[in-house]
């Protein structure tokens, strides 16, 4: 890294706000992905106008900058692809103003997301996205990734919570988008920011919609001995046009990890649970949970359990939200995966998962998002052996592809990043990719932020980088890349 | 693609080749554990050290990549990884947060045992851990000579006017003074080998695991701990030849000292069966339950296992004294006390031993008593042993959010379950000025007792 850019760094930031030593590098070359990049260094900005002046000096280096929340994320959105500065919110982590009358709040993007539901719960308020790293992924990372979480079904996703934003544009200019108003006039720019990965602005404020806790809320855990009973009883409630708040699957494999951690009291013996979530006020919550299960019952669950209290329901939900850590317990290196279909594609989309699995030699466990339809298949492999991982990787492709063949995604909640790049072209034409990146160079015309990501390298061949822990390596795995569908 | 290309891993496998050193033998930070971790990164927000400085080199995260790069010889044992690893409190709140059932207190432990063994620290702190860990809390009798000296100098008047100089703040010691522990006027050494009656029928007969420095510092807390204990049945023996635990030594990283004295308090424990081995100390429950974990490593070849096996015997009958009661269910009557508190939980308590609801079911059995919840009251007070000694600033800066919550409840007493926790509490009491008084659990339940 150039010498006089560090100094600059320093002197803007303080030798406490810049890491340059190899040894707190190579802390910053991972997140919650496979993915490894290491930049050249780190800082720590603590308010708007040092942001300002970093991407100055990027700008004045030519210096890749991208930026980093708490590091949860799982497609590589927040790593160093090409190198240069990480910049970390982790420090501007203030919420600025709780206006609880007109259900708004403003924070900073290092605020972390429970700690602002936190902050509001003594008014009967929270922030609705929900990802299951909630209690320590950052309001700035949510923004960049659109997250989702359980919760999505009902409440939507981040960019349904998000009304305006501060942003450090890549050319340095300070502009703020939306506001408290519930739509802004002029273009939807907030839709366009939320979901961009990182790549069009570094986002430095936030206003976001609270929303009020539901008067009740009822969740029920149903227990299958077979998984296409579950995933038929999925397609029969929404299509007698209840919307439960959330509904989660679980297949045994995947239930039997997390209840080895949790006792959730999930059934070791069954195939499949749904946990289902219906809110709102008290007598429309509880007729739904009973038509609910009654269509449970009618689908072949053998059993239908409604959390009695507060606790039981915790407990439910944790071990939901524990699951990919749970497994992270049978095998230190997963891949999960993150796909989107039809809900009414589900059965048929399982059994094919299970197909796959087999032919390659993989246990799959699957959980997932089963009101809309986001798969998360987890494949166990042992990163220390490449030959094994690189047939994870594609095992995991077939799957995406399957995905995609059923008129899905390649992506319900996780981003693109530096994961999925090489997969676009499953999904989009040419043209399409073209005007997303018209739509990026507009804002991001030297490419300097967030590079690497989203878009396929274009090098005709994919590279996945993984760690294997063994011998501190990363696997460097080249496959071929059969021509897009 | 403007900019400097990132590193390769050859890149970085030459940046470290020449320091190569990686851990030695013995007790060490291994793959198995360390692998657990997936970097998920769900105990950054937990970890009190991360909530400070919002480095990942000192989160849970992060510090345990630090311990597989240097098993791995990519990074060297060195001052900034030593430093890193010597700011972690131990409290291990990242273990309560983290969904992959990594046992961080174990790791952190052993890579301190690595420290110990191949990093060279200054003189001084050479001389005071060498002293402090294997002279001090291992013979009972230099912790009797020394707090006799300490107690003549509180209650002859010195220490009165040593605080009236200005010496204290010169030498950067004020708060820690503020941190010492009042020496007691009678030591509960007296009390070892006796055994205290159960009041009317008898429910349970338990051994009381007295403490070390306890025993010269918080005697009225284990008299009012045996009382409590009498009161609802229990007839309660205090063998004679019981050590300090190894609590402070294991954290250090001095396992073979923690393992020394393990044998020595399995041995005293063992003359006779109990329903029960009862500590107050939440730390040392901590440890006295995973006794077995330091037989597991750094055993020779040969070297039998009978240890191993004989500590996780010891540690399944070993109970905090809240969880024994809260199991056996309080028999004693109460007298109602119109008392507004507030709990702390003790990392050790819950982080440790996973214990939440059992002194707060306690708590709340006390007639009278509202018990009001602080915020993040499960985030360590920045006691941690004795980090508020080694890592003063960190720990003052802790202690000033939790004293802030705590202040919020608008409880005159905050009730928590270790002694450390105890002491830190009081100091912060003190140099806030929040007015409150702090009481272990037991404490509050011998206040409803002995005034009925």
């Amino acid at each position: 890294m150039d010498h006089h850019l560090l100094h600059e760094l320093e002197h803007l930031l303080g030798h406490d706000g810049v890491l340059s030593r190899p040894e707190d590098l190579l802390l910053y070359e991972y997140d919650g992905s496979v993915e490894i990049a290491r930049p050249q260094c780190v800082v720590f900005p603590a308010k708007t106008a040092d942001v300002v002046r970093i991407v100055e000096l990027s700008n004045r280096y030519k210096t890749p900058i991208v930026g980093r929340g708490a590091g949860t994320g799982l497609s590589g959105g927040a790593l160093a692809r090409e190198g240069g500065i990480v910049v970390s919110f982790a420090r501007m982590n203030r919420i600025l103003e709780i206006d609880i009358e007109n259900h708004r709040a403003v924070v900073q993007p290092g605020v972390v997301n429970a700690d602002l539901s936190l902050a509001v719960a003594h008014a009967g308020l929270h922030f609705a996205p929900d990802p299951s790293s909630q209690r320590a992924c950052t309001i700035g990372g949510n923004v960049s990734e659109n997250a989702g979480g359980p919760h999505t079904l009902a409440y939507g996703v981040t960019t349904n919570h998000v009304l305006g934003l501060e942003m450090v544009m890549p050319t340095g200019e300070l502009v703020r988008i939306g506001g408290k108003a519930a739509d802004a006039p002029g273009y939807d720019l907030c839709g366009l920011f939320v979901g961009s990965e990182g790549t069009l602005a570094l986002v430095t404020e936030v206003t976001v919609r609270l929303t009020r806790l539901p008067e009740a809320v009822k969740t029920l855990l149903a227990v299958y001995d077979r998984v296409d009973d579950a995933t038929e009883t999925v397609v029969e409630i929404t299509a007698r046009g209840i919307t439960p708040a959330a509904c989660e699957m679980l297949d045994g494999w995947t239930l039997r990890a997390v209840e080895a951690w949790v006792h959730a009291g999930f059934p070791l013996d069954s195939a499949a649970v749904l946990l289902i979530e219906v809110d709102g006020l008290r007598e429309a919550a509880e007729e739904h949970a009973a038509q609910i299960a009654e269509v449970c019952r009618l689908h072949g669950a053998r059993e239908v359990r409604v959390a009695c209290d507060e606790k039981e329901r915790d407990l439910l939900w944790k071990g939901r939200k524990n699951a990919f850590g749970a497994v992270g317990r049978l095998s230190p290196t997963y891949y999960v995966q993150d796909g989107v279909i039809p809900r009414t594609k589900l059965p048929e989309t399982l059994r094919e998962i299970d197909r796959i699995g087999k032919e390659n030699g993989f246990e799959i466990g699957n959980i997932f998002h089963a009101g809309d339809g986001n798969l998360h298949p987890i494949i166990l492999f042992d990163a220390r052996d490449s030959k094994q991982f690189q047939r994870a990787v594609s095992t995991a492709e077939e799957i995406i592809r399957f995905c995609i063949k059923m008129g899905g995604a390649i992506t319900g909640e996780h981003g693109v990043g530096m994961e999925k790049d090489r997969l676009m072209p499953f999904l989009f034409s040419e043209a399409d990719i073209a005007l997303m990146k018209r739509v990026r160079d507009e804002f991001n015309p030297a490419g300097l932020l967030n590079p690497g990501k989203i878009f396929p390298t274009g090098k005709g061949c994919g590279e996945v980088r993984v760690r294997s822990q063994r011998n501190g390596a990363e696997t460097d795995s080249t496959h071929e890349e059969s021509s897009p569908a | 693609m403007p900019g400097l290309p990132p590193l390769t891993h050859e890149e970085a496998q030459r940046e470290f080749a020449e320091t190569l050193s990686g851990f030695t033998a013995g007790d060490k930070p291994e793959y198995a554990d360390y692998s657990r971790c997936i970097h998920c990164g769900l105990c950054l927000n937990a970890c009190p050290t991360y909530r400070l400085w919002h480095n990942e080199a000192d989160s849970p995260r992060g510090r345990i990549r630090q311990m597989a790069l240097v098993d791995q010889g990519r990074l060297e044992l060195n001052e900034a990884f030593v430093t890193h690893i010597d700011r972690c409190l131990d409290c291990r709140a990242c273990e309560t947060a983290c969904p992959s059932g990594v046992e961080y207190g174990k790791l952190v432990e052993l890579a301190r045992a690595q420290i110990a063994k191949n990093f060279k620290r200054p003189r001084t702190s050479r001389w005071i851990r060498n002293f402090v860990y294997r002279r001090l809390l291992t013979d009972p009798r230099h912790i009797a000579r020394i707090a006799r000296a300490m107690r003549f100098y509180q209650r002859s008047g010195l220490e009165a006017i040593v605080r009236g100089t200005r010496i204290l703040r010169l030498i950067g010691m004020s708060k820690r003074a503020e941190l010492m522990p009042r020496i007691d006027r009678e030591f509960f050494f007296s009390r070892l080998g006796k055994t205290f009656p159960a009041q009317g029928e008898r429910r349970a007969r338990v051994a009381f695991f007295a403490g070390c420095l306890a025993q010269v510092t918080f005697t009225q807390l284990n008299d009012a701990t045996i009382r409590v204990l009498q009161a609802n049945g229990c007839e309660v023996v205090v063998p004679a030849d019981q050590f300090c635990c190894g609590a402070l030594a294991a954290h250090a990283g001095e396992r073979d000292v923690a393992r020394e004295l393990a044998r020595k308090n399995m041995k005293a424990f063992s003359a006779e069966a109990f329903d029960a081995i009862v500590t107050n100390a939440a730390g040392c429950g901590s440890t006295l339950k995973e006794y077995a974990q330091l037989f597991a490593t750094g055993r020779e070849e040969n070297e039998s296992t009978d240890d191993a096996e004989r500590a996780a015997e010891f540690s399944r009958g070993v109970r905090d004294v809240t969880e024994f009661l809260s199991d056996l269910g309080l028999s004693a009557r109460m007298r109602e006390m119109k008392l507004r508190v507030t709990y702390q939980d003790s990392c050790h308590l819950l982080h440790g031993q996973k214990i939440r609801e059992a002194p707060r079911k306690l708590i709340r059995a006390i007639p009278g008593v509202e018990l009001v919840e602080m915020p993040l009251a499960e985030q360590c007070c920045g006691s941690a042993g004795v980090y508020n000694v080694t890592e003063t600033a960190t720990s003052m800066e802790l202690l000033k959010e939790k004293m802030r919550n705590a202040k919020s409840t608008g409880a005159p007493i905050i009730v928590t379950a270790n002694p450390g926790c105890m002491l830190q509490l009081r100091a912060g009491a003190k140099l806030h000025a929040t007015g409150q008084d702090v009481l272990h659990v037991v404490e509050l339940l011998d206040r409803a007792l002995t005034n009925a």
